[in-house]
């Protein structure tokens, strides 16, 4: 049992080191990438935990899905790096205030949090064996029916996200001559040739 | 100190042989299916392809990447070098990864994990980096449009492949590689009554999403006609034009270790593994790791003619394809496929708890 804490102290000193990175890295485009990184070594941690499931969610939403997007945006910024630096020290007040404020809060939630005694119980009981039950089987017998509630409002919540931004990005020009695919695939040679008899010499107008 | 050698040393040099041999084979493999690729694109335009290296040009591929080897790498001034250079490794390192899960023979797995598909899906949706850090870190305008494009289309049919991905596991009640092959040795065929055949297999039973997910892995592993990330009539080649000699190769090979991950995924999940299309002799004789290659082999040939047969798509249909037409028939697959498992009883099982 030596190569658990082992690779628990390699995960956990790359993913502090890379969320540092994060926000040390002067390119904006390292900074994404050590995002990914400090995800992944995250994703390692809960695979050390025994929950291959979230490991595998957190790669697959975070790492394939939101970081690809965060650095498709990142990547479009023509960022002047001199400019940047130079407005550092004006905004600086203003940032290390709202840096202060959260980690009073954060200070405040790791001190003053009471946990309810339900949940105390949830956690003292043993946890079965990973043969009897898998953490996916386990994860859907409490979602789709303890907290199914939450679970469909937060569907509801993207789904009104998603159609915001719908919403917000389509515009139907007027003038603009748009494919119709159903239109294009329904010709046939009798609505969309004309055989014409032109008399030599005269045009068609003619 | 013995106890630390039959639980640590042991398993750690059979996991190191097991993943040798593996990769071994599956580089062989890829040799000859890239050797295959220009066969079957030449003759389908009447060429002869590659045939002067070897007998019928067979050596053709070790040829080619002793020239990759041999040939100067360029990196462009102007490039971000570490990242331009770990680029082409990151797309191999993590294609040849995914293979860790993929069981080609009962039993015959590196890592038999629990959630073995969301593996494979994970590290698939990771591969788009590869592309997108090589684009960006090259400093070229070429390579940044290709990588622009590689991102949004591979983000954009992975959806639809979560979701045939999803309905096959909602037939199965798995998401254990082996256990997904395993539920295919019973199925539509045997239910009418005919013995164990290639007819259990999920393709017929979930034939449309068979389709879809086959053009699904063409667009996700940048294959013709999807191949708009290196669009050589419009942008040279796209994400890779900077590239030259030994990191051009190691994206070449990522692209073609994805490749045939799409197809053995296609095997595991559509045409039933390891398993013979007839359960009985002389089809039993005939071990089931020769199967699953001849099946992957088969998935490749229809990719290979895929590439040579259809033009490329134009990039906004490119688009329409996946979100207005396979992302509302795969959601839709995935009600009906609920509902006639939950109305009937059939499929898998799922794992108590």
């Amino acid at each position: 049992m030596i190569l658990q804490p082992l690779f628990f102290y390699l995960f956990s000193f790359v993913c502090v080191g890379a969320a540092f990175m994060v926000i040390a890295a002067r390119n904006p485009v390292h900074s994404v990438l050590f995002l990914i990184l400090a995800f992944i070594n995250a994703a390692g941690l809960f695979i050390l935990l025994g929950a291959e499931f979230l490991a595998m969610i957190l790669v697959v939403v975070y790492v394939g899905a939101v970081a690809v997007l965060f650095l498709f945006v990142v990547m479009m910024l023509d960022v002047d790096f001199a400019e940047l630096r130079e407005g550092f020290l004006q905004y600086l007040p203003v940032g290390a205030l709202v840096g202060i404020i959260l980690l009073i809060e954060l200070v405040l939630v790791l001190f003053g949090t009471v946990v309810a005694p339900e949940t105390v119980a949830t956690g003292a009981a043993p946890t079965p064996p990973v043969e009897e039950v898998s953490n996916i089987a386990a994860i859907g017998a409490l979602l789709y029916t303890r907290y199914i509630f939450f679970f469909q409002m937060a569907g509801l919540v993207l789904l009104v996200a998603m159609i915001g931004a719908i919403v917000l990005t389509l515009r139907h020009k007027e003038g603009v001559k748009r494919q119709n695919i159903a239109a294009q695939v329904a010709r046939d040679p009798a609505t969309a040739v004309e055989v014409v008899d032109v008399e030599s010499g005269r045009g068609l107008s003619g | 100190m013995n106890a630390f050698f039959s639980d640590y040393v042991l398993p750690g040099a059979l996991i190191i042989v097991q993943s040798a041999v593996l990769m071994a084979a599956l580089l062989l493999l890829i040799a000859y299916l890239l050797y295959a690729d220009r066969k079957i694109w030449a003759a389908v335009q009447l060429r002869r392809g590659p045939n002067v290296v070897g007998p019928w040009g067979l050596f053709q591929s070790f040829a080619d990447l002793l020239k990759f080897f041999l040939k100067e790498p360029v990196i462009p001034a102007p490039a971000n070098k570490t990242i331009f250079l770990l680029a082409p490794l990151v797309s191999v390192l993590l294609a040849l990864s995914a293979w860790a899960v993929i069981p080609v023979n009962a039993g015959w797995v590196v890592a038999d994990i629990n959630v073995g598909i969301l593996y494979v899906f994970a590290i698939a949706s990771l591969e788009v980096y590869g592309v997108i850090m090589g684009g960006w870190a090259s400093n070229s305008k070429y390579a940044f449009l290709g990588a622009l494009r590689s991102a949004a289309q591979m983000v954009s049919y992975e959806v639809s492949i979560g979701f045939v991905i999803i309905a096959v596991l909602l037939a199965v009640g798995s998401l254990n590689m082996t256990d997904i092959v395993m539920s295919q040795s019973v199925g539509l065929g045997t239910m009418m009554g005919l013995p164990n055949s290639f007819l259990d297999w999920h393709w017929l039973a979930l034939f449309p999403l068979f389709v879809i997910f086959f053009i699904s892995g063409l667009a996700e592993t940048n294959r013709p006609p999807f191949d708009l990330p290196e669009a050589e009539s419009e942008l040279v080649a796209g994400f890779m034009v900077e590239y030259a000699s030994t990191p051009y190769m190691m994206f070449m090979l990522g692209e073609y270790v994805a490749i045939t991950l799409i197809c053995a995924l296609t095997t595991i999940l559509f045409l039933g593994g390891w398993l013979p299309p007839f359960d009985f002799a002389p089809f039993t004789w005939v071990p089931g790791v020769v199967w699953f290659v001849l099946k992957v082999c088969a998935v490749f040939f229809m990719f290979a003619l895929v590439k040579a047969f259809v033009p490329r798509y134009r990039y906004d249909q490119l688009m329409r394809l996946g979100w207005k037409v396979f992302l509302p028939i795969s959601l839709a697959a995935i009600v009906v496929v609920a509902l006639v498992l939950q109305l009937t009883g059939w499929g898998g099982v799922p794992a108590a708890g």
